[in-house]
């Protein structure tokens, strides 16, 4: 039982719940309450059954990790946890730029990440990218020189291959 | 059949067996009370504290084993009743508390009365409910019971609109329940036992920890066969207390932080833990790090996320502990028990050295006599609760328990004020039993009001108050850590505790000597009314031996060291 240093990982897990009020109430009090992390969550139905799909990207050690997956097990309405470890995840983010930028720069940024213009308005246009949340962050990296006035992420969907 | 919604409440309880419902009504919760009113499948005590009511249900739900029911109103009836909630959630206690709540048309709109019940016990209880169709009541209810006692028991609460009490609708209860995400592991994996008991085969210096969880699986039987068969030296939590015996020769006695030399010193020096439902609580391991350093751990618990939550697990079992030891000990069939003989020697002499002790007076009554006494005049044949504080531990410590459910208290929250209504609620439940609130004069008078209900109902609940006329644990930390600056722990100023017993149709008792003690609690169990006995002890008394917070189990201080 010597004392290991145990490193802080991101990790995405997925959550199968019961589709009933409250369910994620449960969830995020549970993060909140045992001081666990959240980077990211996002929640939606299971098409044709009872359950939702909840994915939540956090940061935790090995022990921390596994209480997460223990203590989200524990809640009645939580059917699975999948921690995921071979998995293909995705993320979409918005971003709203003055029309007056370099519109074809910007076209071709987001062709570069998989995405494009997808709404032009009198004064702003917007750009939407859907594609691995280390090359989202690059592109928000990237579209900062465009001066984007709105940046909006969707957070991490994941998929176990 | 077609009821209202208040009458399927009833009926629910009634179908669960249940005998005994604690509560108090209020504006929610009214067609609830007003079927109760109408039927006789259940009594209903009327404690005079949403928090009692709850702490009633938990002594009932911990003396009898069966889920405790608490009934209270919306707002500050449920409020009041958390406390409850958390006390019975943090021991794993099966309870089912039914709150009312404003009607559904009002909820959101900061109506009088209404708090969101399910978002503040979320955290306190092991689920919780707000009814929001009468179909799905009868469903709900059923529910509640079935998730409060299986698995790791807990409380659940329910919360009812009034709306809802008051529709009629079809109502059939549920035969069975179905919960697709929730089921339970009891039989522990095979294997896994099978590796356990090769461990405990190689092992030298095997250590038999026992917690709460062999209470709440009603394996108190089976805890003592692992023990009698191996030969293997046992140390029970505070809330195990009872399992093992007071007279098992293998008893080592508590361990902790106020646990007895010979356990702490077997905890550090083990070379393997057999954990029973038991948590590695932070008042049981001391210093982590510090914490068994020799050993290899076998981990039976009913709860996974208590495995490996602390301390690293060699051996997890995952189930409940009767069912794991009822295939585990027929494997240990010919285990070679000489082979920790040099072992047991070892903690003899340890508790040789350092036996539980205490320095008798004849000038002050001693809080240790007095527990000693109480066991020797009503030993077995008493059910023993407590509430927290000094107190609690010197009950721990010298009292003789002879068996699970006889010693009730809350170890995990630690909730004063708990002991009085627990007891009311175990004496209800065995009204031939001597029971016995063992409290202090801090924990006494949180709770005090229920001197009412235990004698209108004719609850002879006896409150033996160790009075130091101080918080005396506060005041011993102030005393060892904080250079005796004894900040708001004085508590000289008291309540005339006789005159304030029987201004509540009770009965008092001021006790300054050994002579008087024993008339009085002789008296006292002769008597059919709830009595206050006030008992003068030795102000400054410490519990003893003490690991300070944080410190290594193996660092004690003992009570030869405090007269240094």
């Amino acid at each position: 039982m010597g004392v290991e240093i145990m490193k802080d990982e991101r990790r995405v897990i997925s959550v199968i719940v019961m589709n009933e009020s409250s369910v994620l109430a449960r969830i995020t009090a549970l993060f909140a309450g045992r001081g666990y992390n959240i980077e990211s969550l996002t929640v939606a139905p299971i098409p044709n059954s009872e359950m939702s799909h909840i994915t939540i990207e956090t940061k935790g050690n090995a022990k921390v990790m596994e209480q997460i997956t223990k203590q989200l097990h524990k809640l009645i309405p939580v059917y699975k946890v999948i921690e995921h470890e071979e998995m293909v995840e995705k993320e979409m983010v918005l971003v709203k730029f003055p029309i007056a930028e370099n519109l074809s720069d910007i076209a071709a940024l987001c062709i570069a990440y998989n995405g494009g213009i997808v709404n032009v308005g009198k004064e702003m246009i917007i750009a939407q990218v859907a594609d691995e949340p280390m090359r989202i962050q690059h592109f928000i990296e990237a579209a900062q020189r465009y001066n984007p006035c709105e940046i909006v992420r969707g957070g991490v969907v994941a998929i176990e291959r | 059949m077609q009821m209202s919604g208040a009458q399927m409440v009833c009926e629910a309880i009634i179908a669960e067996g249940v005998k005994t419902v604690f509560g108090y009504p209020g504006g929610a919760i009214m067609h609830v009370y007003d079927e109760i009113y109408k039927q006789n499948g259940f009594e209903h005590i009327l404690n005079r504290h949403e928090q009692a009511a709850v702490h009633a249900a938990d002594g009932y739900a911990r003396a009898t084993g069966e889920v405790g029911v608490a009934m209270v109103t919306s707002g500050p009836g449920f409020t009041n009743a958390v406390t409850g909630l958390a006390t019975a959630y943090m021991d794993s206690i099966p309870l089912v508390v039914i709150s009312g709540q404003v009607p559904l048309s009002l909820i959101g709109t900061d109506g009088f009365q209404e708090i969101d019940a399910v978002g503040i016990s979320r955290p306190c209880t092991k689920h919780n409910f707000l009814v929001r169709t009468l179909e799905e009541l009868p469903r709900i209810l059923k529910e509640a019971f079935y998730i409060a006692r299986s698995g790791r028991p807990g409380p659940v609460l329910v919360d009812i609109p009034k709306d809802i009490t008051v529709g009629i609708g079809n109502f059939v209860y549920p035969d069975t329940v179905n919960i697709p995400t929730y089921k339970p592991t009891y039989k522990g994996n095979k294997k896994q036992i099978e590796k356990a008991v090769e461990a405990i085969k190689k092992a030298k210096k095997p250590l038999i920890y026992v917690g709460g969880g062999a209470v709440l699986s009603n394996a108190s039987e089976l805890v003592r066969q692992l023990a009698q068969k191996t030969q293997i030296p046992t140390v029970e939590t505070l809330m195990a207390r009872g399992v093992m015996g007071a007279k098992n020769p293998l008893l080592l006695g508590m361990l902790g932080m106020h646990g007895n030399y010979a356990s702490n010193m077997a905890m550090s020096e083990t070379d393997l833990i057999i954990a029973l439902g038991a948590r590695f609580d932070d008042r049981v391991t001391g210093k982590l790090s510090e914490f068994a350093r020799y050993a290899d751990i076998i981990h039976v618990d009913i709860d996974p996320a208590n495995i490996a939550k602390l301390v690293d697990v060699d051996y997890p079992i995952v189930g409940d502990v009767y069912d794991v030891l009822e295939n585990m000990i027929p494997l240990l069939e010919n285990v070679n028990t000489d082979r920790y003989q040099a072992w047991r020697e070892i903690l003899k002499r340890y508790d040789a050295l350092h036996p539980q002790s205490y320095v008798d007076s004849d000038e002050v009554l001693k809080p240790q006599w007095v527990i000693e006494r109480v066991g020797e005049l009503v030993g077995e044949n008493a059910i023993i609760t407590s509430d927290v504080g000094q107190h609690q531990m010197w009950a721990a410590q010298h009292y003789p328990f002879d068996r699970p459910r006889q010693w009730i208290n809350s170890g995990g929250l630690g909730t004063m004020g708990f002991g009085f209504p627990a007891a009311i609620g175990a004496k209800r439940a065995f009204p031939e039993k001597t029971v016995i609130n063992i409290t202090g004069d801090g924990s006494i008078l949180m709770n005090m009001q229920e001197l009412v209900t235990a004698a209108e109902y004719k609850i002879p609940v006896i409150n033996l108050i160790l009075n130091n006329h101080f918080l005396g644990m506060v005041r011993q930390w102030q005393t060892f850590f904080y250079e005796k600056r004894y900040s708001q722990t004085d508590l000289t100023f008291q309540p005339n505790w006789k005159a304030l017993a029987e201004a509540c149709g009770g009965i008092g008792y001021d006790v300054e000597t050994k002579e008087e003690f024993d008339a009085a609690l002789k008296d006292a169990i002769r008597q059919d009314k709830v009595c206050f006995m006030n008992i003068a002890i030795n102000r400054f008394e410490n519990v003893l031996p003490m690991v300070p917070a944080g410190g290594a189990l193996f660092n004690m201080m003992l009570p030869q060291s405090e007269e240094k």
